[in-house]
């Protein structure tokens, strides 16, 4: 059994501030209206840190990193 | 000469203080109407926020310690941690003592931000618009130097820098485009939870 990381929004908190995308544009894109599109899949590990970083600066702290254990495979 | 040193180094320390958080609150305030440009992205506002808010601190500390240890003053610890309990200048180093204490708050509550939650963390930070006029008041009060030419430009000057945020601030609101709608959604769902 793998652990994987995934990126997670909280729609509620979110305010499309933006600073996310700005950080991780390598899995994060905005919407029209400024609200971030998320990469499906895991984290990659080189992406790790640049995602914890993403997660820390986050100005209302609607981003995440969860933990998400693979099923099968 | 090592008491001059310290003296000299109190004030100077002060005044740096003063215009590093002046700069750290214009940031916090930009950064709530998203100001960007493409040379200017909007994590560079929130991160040279951050980080010239912990530079604030040092030099903060720097100003307090010499304060105290410089044997001339004779101001002891007391004076540095306790509110009006200094017998020099008691209500303006007591305005200090308490600015300081409010910066540390928010300083620690921001460290803690994701333990704490978005709420009470930004419950606390609105202190800053109490700990930044107070220390204002602290330097023009007791400040050796508010009355020169070079410290009256500088308190000018950061006057009217975060003066001009403020009033950028209160004339845009928030830079969120759908500050309206969600205002009103998060109003109703607290009034239903209420019922």
């Amino acid at each position: 059994m793998t652990q994987r990381l995934n990126l997670t929004v909280d729609r509620i908190k979110c305010d499309g501030r933006g600073l996310c995308a700005e950080l991780l544009p390598e899995l994060i894109r905005l919407d029209d209206w400024g609200y971030p599109i998320l990469a499906a899949g895991p984290i990659p590990e080189h992406l790790l840190p640049l995602a914890q970083r993403a997660v820390e600066d986050c100005p209302v702290l609607a981003l995440a990193i969860r933990r998400a254990e693979a099923v099968k495979g | 000469m090592p008491n001059t040193v310290l003296w000299y180094t109190t004030r100077g320390a002060g005044a740096v203080t003063l215009i590093l958080l002046s700069v750290v609150v214009i940031l916090g305030i930009l950064s709530t109407l998203r100001v960007q440009s493409d040379r200017w992205p909007r994590f560079l506002t929130t991160g040279l926020h951050r980080n010239l808010a912990l530079m604030t601190l040092v030099f903060l500390a720097l100003h307090i310690v010499t304060a105290v240890v410089d044997p001339y003053t004779n101001l002891g610890w007391a004076a540095a941690f306790i509110p009006f309990s200094s017998y020099y200048r008691t209500l303006w180093l007591g305005l200090g003592v308490i600015s300081f204490e409010l910066l540390l708050a928010i300083v620690v509550t921001s460290l803690v931000r994701s333990f704490i939650g978005h709420r009470a963390w930004r419950l606390i930070h609105w202190l800053t618009y109490a700990a930044w006029p107070v220390g204002v008041a602290h330097g023009m009060g007791t400040g050796t130097d508010t009355w020169s030419a070079w410290m009256l430009g500088i308190t000018a000057a950061c006057v009217a820098g975060v003066g001009m945020a403020i009033v950028l601030r209160l004339t845009y609101g928030s830079g969120d485009p759908l500050a309206v709608p969600r205002t009103s959604f998060r109003a109703e769902v607290d009034r239903r939870e209420v019922r």
